[in-house]
């Protein structure tokens, strides 16, 4: 296994999910079976190669510092699970 | 025990661009909630950053005035961590390859000099170390200054323009590696930069000398309090996980583009022209800051001075009476520009050298300059304030003041010389206040002593 189940908590814990025993137990199979996989490419030889963080060979894009008509207040909300006076609502996050 | 302090600052500078730096939204403070947003910066699927190319001149303009060694690609990243005012769920920034390093500010602090390091700038924070909660105070404002300065930022501190964290750690005087570092977090004035420290500090001191050790953690700062308090937070704290950011290519800054982006600065800094007036025109420094609080501020001074052929005198009029004139009519320099140019303030000034007129009478004259917009040689020459400085005439008027004071001549003559005084006061009045009083004190000495 290239991961416990240990990772795999504290992986779900960052990423603020809640899962039961079984699931953990099925999620670490399964990244596990990932990274096996993956793996293989350690097989090769690539002291010569630079390390690639993006694949694309062009140059950056940019953009003039220019207004652009944002959202309406409604569209931003509209998939909010929650919101309080025009704000997100959200789980508390410093107490 | 004796500990020595070591702080690091980590500044957040807003930039002055009127679009957010990934999508085309307004910066604008002080909007509702919630209406200068987009897809992009909700980080709605399918949406992609684009980034903003003034944003980049900015961050290459601060690089330059701080001395940063500015790399040619340099790698966005994404910060990965949950937040009340992160809707993406994770920050775009800079990581392992950021736009610029190695960087200085220097600073007075305690009546030293000390040059503070800087390790890094990216598109939002840099950072330096520093000895004490003075210096970190120094260097806070100087490097506020600096920005202001360059155009990058409007530097306000209420609005949130510019923050600042800082880390700071105690180790016993002589031991090499550095002690566990406190991070402090809501430190929105230059004040409370200081003063979050000196109480950090202070309480560390006290741990350590119990025997106790300093947790690594993240403060924050109370100020109605003047305490530091632990920010329980529920994120997992430096486990960010980050990774280059794939919806963002490298950014490439070639030479030509640093280049464009130098010819924009100011030709001087203002720091470098503050020092310049105190050692070259010997202004006072308390003045010297006055006239570079900006660049248009000092740009005024100069031509000023130069219109009056005298820098020390010009800066004395604009730090004194143009000022208080400023204060008064509540208004700028742009505006102070067009109301009173610098050719017509140095102008008047060069009339009360010359002794055209005396300098109270100049202030009369500023004020009417002021409230007519005339050419100060108009408004002498049409308000007769023009001192009488042909001495022909004052010999006329001072042959009749002596010719009528027999008694106090006699006095004089026999060795009570304070009646000079007498004299001078009597071809004043006769003369209606216009005479140039020391053309007059030396006319009257050669006379009455001959």
């Amino acid at each position: 296994m290239a991961i416990s189940t240990k990772d795999v908590r504290h992986i779900a814990g960052l990423a603020n999910l809640e899962f039961g025993e079984a699931e953990i137990e099925r999620f670490t199979r399964q990244l596990s079976a990932i990274l096996d996989y993956v793996a293989q490419l350690e097989r090769l030889k690539t002291d010569a190669i630079e390390p690639t963080s993006h694949v694309n060979a062009a140059a950056h894009a940019l953009r003039d510092d220019a207004l652009r008509p944002p959202a309406t207040h409604e569209q931003a909300l509209a998939n909010a699970p929650e919101t309080d006076r025009g704000y997100f609502k959200v789980p508390k996050v410093i107490g | 025990m004796t500990y020595e302090t070591i702080i690091g600052l980590e500044v957040h500078c807003q930039l002055l661009t009127a679009s957010k730096i990934f999508c085309g939204c307004r910066t604008r403070f002080g909007d509702p909630p919630n209406t200068n947003v987009c897809p992009i910066c909700l980080g709605m699927p399918g949406s992609l950053p684009v980034l903003n190319r003034t944003a980049v001149d900015y961050a290459i303009r601060a690089a330059l005035t701080l001395d940063c060694d500015i790399r040619p690609r340099s790698i966005f990243a994404r910060k990965n961590y949950f937040y009340p005012d992160l809707p993406k769920g994770y920050q775009i920034s800079m990581y392992d390859q950021p736009l610029a390093v190695g960087g200085h500010l220097d600073i007075e602090a305690g009546g030293a000099r000390r040059r503070i390091g800087i390790t890094r700038i990216h598109m939002e924070e840099d950072a330096g170390d520093l000895r004490s909660p003075e210096e970190a105070h120094a260097y806070y404002s100087a490097l506020r200054n600096l920005l202001v300065d360059i155009g990058v930022t409007d530097g306000n501190m209420e609005e949130g323009s510019l923050r600042c964290d800082a880390n700071v750690s105690l180790r016993p005087k002589g031991q090499a590696a550095f002690g566990t570092k406190a991070e402090l977090k809501n430190l929105n004035s230059f004040r409370f930069v200081q003063k979050a420290l000196e109480y950090e500090i202070r309480r560390q001191t006290q741990l350590l000398d119990a025997g106790q050790r300093v947790a690594q953690e993240t403060r924050l700062y109370d100020s109605e309090e003047d305490k530091t308090y632990t920010m329980r937070s529920k994120e997992e704290a430096h486990d960010y996980r980050y990774f280059p950011e794939p919806d963002l290519l490298p950014l490439l800054v070639e030479k030509e583009w640093i280049e464009e982006v130098r010819k924009s600065l100011p030709a001087k800094l203002l720091s470098q022209r503050r020092e310049e007036y105190i050692t070259a025109y010997g202004l006072l420094a308390q003045v010297a800051t006055t006239l570079t609080s900006s660049q248009p501020m000092a740009d005024y001074f100069e031509a000023t001075a130069t219109a009056a052929g005298d820098h020390k005198a010009a800066a004395n009029w604009i730090s004194g009476e143009v000022l208080a004139r400023m204060k008064e009519g509540g208004f700028d320099i742009v505006v102070l520009k067009s109301k009173l140019p610098p050719e017509r303030l140095g102008g008047l000034i060069a009339r009360v050298k010359d002794g055209t007129v005396s300098g109270s009478t100049g202030k009369e004259v500023l004020e009417t300059i002021l409230r007519t917009g005339q050419d100060p040689d108009e408004v002498i020459r049409s308000s007769g304030l023009a001192q009488v400085s042909d001495e022909g005439a004052l010999e006329e008027a001072i042959e009749k003041v002596v010719a009528a004071s027999p008694g106090q001549l006699a006095q004089y003559k026999a060795g009570k010389t304070t009646l000079l005084g007498y004299f001078v006061g009597q071809v004043l009045k006769a003369t209606g206040g216009k005479a140039n009083p020391a053309l007059v004190n030396r006319l009257l000495k050669e006379r009455l002593d001959r």
